[in-house]
């Protein structure tokens, strides 16, 4: 088994602390079967071209670090590029730090196990930036060739605010309870999900098409049986063009409400 | 953020979206960093394709850096050891600390502080129906 990144220095005051959903993807991602997909689809010998990782909403950045540190036995390659975007200043710090230490740790020790490229002088794994964002919103369209997103999938009345440019400079000035108050806020972003749970997940299914490479783009998605993930795959299949989805990692066998799924979405592209 | 996350970001605003000048992004106040990186002649031949070759010379040329040849190197100038130094320079050793980064088309500016841009937008430019902004936090706890 590959190794958790460590996330000790991470405050989750207001940063989602890694639970079942964040150790699925890491399991999924990282699992034979995926793993040999994702390096055929990202074998050097079809395309030279470091694959750019994005995740979206990365929170204590466990997923991203674990995914860039690994790179080697995740995608058959090590040179890839990793950003993060979240709409919390402090996970895109967490984020940095995360990765950057599973990077140093995986990739910079002279004998790293299950690694045959390891040693100096051959490519690593580079964290570009964490970037406060909505979503996937400041990225060039067509860049992204591996988009990871674990939603706020939990069912709630209400979606909260998405924060905007101002929202942190609000925290000056606050009393204890207003700032703990926009503690929970912030950690309610991390996890309401609006109606059914879906709708943070459905704007970044919407947004999908237009930030994956039309080439070799994929995303993986996590629900939660309440986002009716069925619905949702066949939704996706619907847009066309090739569009496939399928759930390619599950976890909550022991029939808890919260079952949960990974859901792998690529288009086929005619040769 | 490496100067490279350049190459992959382009204005937040829904509107700005169709237009050539959302991209690049222009530096403005730009406090740099340089930070020593092992260089990897490869690694830079091969992120070449990724590049914008066009916005990374207005960006290079907004930040004082060296001026970068016209063409992207191809073919002979792809061992040409000096240029891909330069590139792993700018694109990989440069960090950018703090400062602007500027849209072409709507004027917006983001700002970076302790190397992490800011893309959220003021509530009027968001991409949700204004209406729905108003709602404030409430029944968030319930599900606990």
């Amino acid at each position: 088994m590959l190794p958790t990144p460590d996330t000790a220095h991470v405050s989750f005051d207001t940063v989602y602390e890694p639970s079942e959903d964040s150790y699925l993807f890491l399991d999924t991602l990282s699992s034979p079967s995926e793993s040999a997909w994702l390096s055929h689809r990202f074998s050097p010998s079809t395309s030279t071209a470091p694959p750019l990782i994005v995740e979206v909403g990365t929170g204590s950045g466990v997923v991203l670090g674990f995914v860039a540190a690994n790179a080697q036995q995740i995608f058959g390659r090590r040179d890839i590029l990793a950003l993060g975007t979240d709409v919390n200043r402090h996970a895109c710090a967490a984020t940095q730090e995360t990765a950057q230490r599973a990077i140093r740790d995986r990739q910079c020790t002279p004998t790293t196990d299950n690694d045959s490229s390891g040693g100096d002088g051959s490519a690593k794994s580079t964290f570009l930036a964490p970037v406060m964002a909505d979503l996937g919103t400041p990225l060039r369209q067509g860049s992204v060739d591996v988009l990871l997103f674990n939603p706020p999938y939990v069912p709630t009345e209400e979606l909260p605010q998405i924060p905007t440019a101002t929202t942190e400079q609000a925290m000056a000035g606050m009393s204890r309870s207003e700032r703990f108050d926009h503690e929970s806020y912030l950690l309610s972003l991390t996890y309401a999900g609006g109606k059914d749970g879906m709708e943070t997940t459905d704007r970044l299914l919407d947004a999908i098409p237009g930030l994956l490479d039309p080439g070799r783009g994929v995303a993986y998605v996590l629900l939660c049986r309440q986002n009716r993930p069925d619905e949702v795959r066949d939704r996706i299949v619907a847009w066309g063009g090739g569009w496939q989805a399928e759930s390619v990692g599950s976890s909550g066998k022991q029939a808890g409400w919260e079952k949960l799924i990974i859901l792998r979405i690529w288009r086929e592209v005619e040769p | 953020m490496k100067l490279f996350t350049a190459n992959f970001l382009a204005c937040a605003v829904k509107s700005c979206r169709t237009s050539p000048a959302s991209f690049p992004l222009h530096f403005r106040d730009a406090e740099l960093e340089q930070q020593e990186l092992d260089f990897q002649p490869d690694f830079i031949r091969n992120i070449l394709p990724r590049l914008d070759w066009d916005a990374l010379q207005v960006i290079a040329n907004e930040l004082g850096f060296p001026r970068l040849p016209e063409k992207k190197p191809a073919d002979d100038s792809l061992g040409d050891e000096g240029l891909l130094r330069d590139v792993h320079k700018l694109l990989l050793e440069t960090q950018v600390i703090e400062g602007k980064l500027v849209c072409g088309n709507c004027g917006h500016e983001y700002m970076i502080k302790e190397g992490i841009p800011n893309f959220l937008l003021p509530s009027h430019l968001g991409s949700k129906d204004p209406s729905t902004q108003l709602i404030t936090i409430t029944n968030m706890y319930i599900i606990n």
